[in-house]
């Protein structure tokens, strides 16, 4: 149809043209709002590539590398080829004793697995050193310039091609070289981290959630005080959570959250637990307020069909609200960990370790996680750890595009239960 | 006079039953009784509050947090508004039929068996689902697709599985507020033969707008109008035949031949 001039019904001429003004202007108006929104769609997308690609375009890119030892002098063979005798002999001919001595503190070199033994050769012998490191898209751009002038300033150095996001990369563990450092310890300490957030805060929130919509009377004023509360606590600024968390879990429960009560040696409550509660007490108030608005989108004529039938209350909420609002929670949850899985300063708080080389042991240790490490490594002045940084970056995104996927299958299960 | 000994013959009786919204008084001072195994129609103008009245027999008003009421209703003699009272077995034995049809986004099967399963029931689900779906004269139309969900029903179908629903608790009492107001000629008549066959075991309650209905299904009908406050009153109630034939007040003649109003 022609906006322009729209057909009109009747026979009345004066009439008709009226109309047809007032049509006219109608669907002006419904067309520019309709620009409007797809505008402000398209500036979200902008937004969203933007980001996407500066992150990418730091995560890869051209390094020129210099090894201290060049490993043609160590094997004929490649690193990987070699077994353990041949690989423990190295490092014995290249360290000092005393540094022998160190990593044998543990066992015998040659028991020690022969990826581990090339990461040490790697480590303590060639300790390759990238002393030129350029973003994707110089690298696409300026190849043969770069090439060039890498020939010239660093003769011995080797030009490559690197994904800073690659396997050893997650393997790793932080180390001070940018080059061997890894984000293994900190998305292990992220990981456990949310599972302890998600298991308390998810019961907890939804509990709360149906007490506040299915039993509470709207009209007490106590309970309007808890709702007044919850809805201005999701405003409260995370670092707050942080000093909450802080003087709850890590000082006044030091026995529980460091595991003492429970016979583990932990030494303070700076654990994963109190991180995993504080996480917990930030997302309270955005899981509540949303399974809230999911439980009260259920229609109330579904409840009385219950009733109605001699269903007691918890046979109705079991039955019928939770599985019509399990879509609308899940989606609040998903919110909930997009947002404390990217928190930093309640981590910082409640004392998340910037420098750790062991993989979190459980509820009880001490540990790390992605946002902190990637904060971290992007107040470093080498170039090298923006690279790394980038690449924690999309383990991050990627973690919690898994997380949110596991959700969103979950979701759609019981959106089609119907 | 009755004798004070016997238990009355009425199944439901309200006295002097006013109930409120806040502070609107939705119906006043109503007094009414229900036989056993007859059908009773409310009739009257929409906001009457017949289906507050309908609502207050199985204390389905409980959720409506602003309603209260005053006066008696009377279940096999005891006042249901007793603190004593279990609200939940006064709903399974005074079953609902609501006035916009409410089936469970679940299939047509589980809608019957939920509420049976809920209440204990033993027997076999599948003759109890299939029993309940023709006496709601709905078999026909689904027996071959009981997995389908509820939802994708026509109205009128949701209505009458509503009703195949309400029956499968098996209830003393069957509430219908408006059960045929989407159903077409032919599927109301089923009901309405529905309703004739249930009376012999349940005591049947139905508000409707249609006159014909409350003519040809019920044994009594009770006439409900708006007060000056907009409250409800009872006008008149008395056997279906001399409602419709001999209406005593100027309202319910006026009301049922149409010019109300
Ligand atoms: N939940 C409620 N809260 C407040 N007022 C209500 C509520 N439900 C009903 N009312 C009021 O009570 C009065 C009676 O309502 P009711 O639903 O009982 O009428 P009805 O006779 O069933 O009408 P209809 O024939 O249109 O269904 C109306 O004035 C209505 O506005
Ligand atoms: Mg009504």
């Amino acid at each position: 149809m022609n906006p322009m001039k729209p057909k009109t019904f009747g026979s009345n001429q004066e009439m008709q043209d009226a109309e047809k003004n007032f049509l006219y202007r109608r669907h002006q108006r419904a067309r520019l709002a309709q620009s409007v929104f797809q505008l402000t769609t398209l500036l979200a997308v902008i937004f969203l590539a933007t980001l996407l690609v500066t992150v990418v375009n730091k995560s890869m890119g051209y390094v020129v590398v210099e090894n201290k030892v060049n490993p043609a002098t160590l094997s004929d063979r490649p690193l990987s080829e070699l077994n353990n005798t041949e690989l423990a002999q190295i490092l014995r001919e290249n360290l000092r004793k005393n540094r022998v001595r160190t990593l044998e503190r543990t066992g015998f070199l040659e028991d020690q697995s022969q990826s581990t033994l090339v990461q040490l050769v790697e480590a303590e012998i060639i300790q390759p050193e990238v002393v030129e490191s350029y973003n994707l898209f110089p690298s696409l751009i300026n190849r043969s310039k770069i090439k060039a002038d890498a020939a010239v300033s660093y003769p011995n150095a080797k030009v490559e091609f690197r994904y800073w996001l690659n396997g050893v990369f997650l393997i790793n563990s932080m180390a001070s070289q940018p080059e061997l450092a890894g984000v293994r310890s900190a998305l292990l300490g992220s990981l456990q981290l949310i599972l302890i957030t998600i298991l308390t805060a998810f019961p907890i929130g939804v509990g709360a959630a149906i007490y506040l919509e299915e039993y509470a009377s709207h009209k007490s004023r106590i309970n309007r005080l808890i709702q007044t509360n919850i809805d201005n606590l999701a405003g409260v600024p995370s670092i707050v959570y942080g000093i909450l968390g802080l003087a709850l879990f890590v000082r006044a429960l030091q026995p529980f959250t460091s595991g003492a009560l429970f016979g583990v040696d932990g030494q303070n409550g700076r654990t994963i637990l109190s991180a995993g509660l504080t996480m917990a007490l930030l997302i309270l108030p955005i899981l509540i307020i949303n399974a809230q608005e999911a439980i009260r989108s259920v229609p109330d004529s579904l409840r009385q069909a219950s009733y109605g039938l001699g269903a007691t209350r918890w046979q109705t909420i079991w039955h019928h609200v939770l599985p019509g609002a399990m879509p609308g929670i899940l989606t609040g949850t998903i919110l909930a960990i997009s947002r404390a899985i990217g928190e930093t300063a309640p981590l910082i708080v409640v004392g998340a370790s910037t420098f750790i080389t062991s993989d979190p042991t459980g509820p009880f240790s001490s540990f790390t996680a992605l946002p902190i490490q990637i904060y971290n490594w992007t107040t470093r002045p080498q170039p090298a750890f923006q690279h790394i940084a980038a690449a924690a970056i999309l383990v991050l995104l990627i973690a919690l595009l898994s997380l949110n996927a596991v959700a969103i299958l979950l979701r759609n299960r019981f959106a089609k239960r119907v | 006079m009755e004798d004070m000994n016997q238990p009355s013959k009425y199944v439901i009786e309200t006295r002097g039953l006013n109930i409120f919204y806040g502070d609107f008084q939705a119906v006043k001072d109503i007094s009414l009784q229900f036989e056993r195994n007859r059908i009773t129609a409310i009739i009257g103008p929409s906001g009457c509050g017949k289906s507050t009245v309908l609502r207050a027999f199985n204390r389905m008003n409980d959720f409506v947090p602003s309603a209260h009421a005053t006066g008696e209703v009377l279940y096999h003699d005891q006042n249901i508004n007793h603190p004593s009272v279990d609200a939940v077995q006064l709903r399974r034995l005074i079953g609902m039929v609501f006035q916009k049809p409410n089936p469970f986004p679940k299939s047509i099967y589980d809608n019957i068996a939920w509420g049976a399963k809920m209440n204990g029931f033993r027997g076999n689900t599948d003759d109890l689902v299939e029993e309940t779906l023709r006496q709601a004269a709905l078999w026909n139309e689904v027996k071959d697709n009981l997995k389908k969900s509820a939802l994708a029903l026509s109205g009128g179908q949701q209505q009458r599985l509503c009703i195949a629903r309400a029956l499968a608790v098996r209830p003393e009492i069957i509430l219908m507020d408006e059960p045929c107001s989407a159903l077409d000629p032919i599927a109301t008549l089923k009901i309405e033969d529905l309703m004739r066959e249930l009376s012999q075991n349940y005591t049947i309650i139905i508000v409707t707008h249609n006159m014909q209905q409350a003519a040809r299904a019920s044994d009594y009908t009770s006439f409900f109008t708006m007060d000056t406050d907009r409250a409800g009153i009872m006008v008149e109630y008395n056997e279906t035949s001399l409602i419709f034939t001999k209406p005593k007040d100027q309202r319910t003649e006026d009301y049922i031949t149409g010019r109300f109003g």
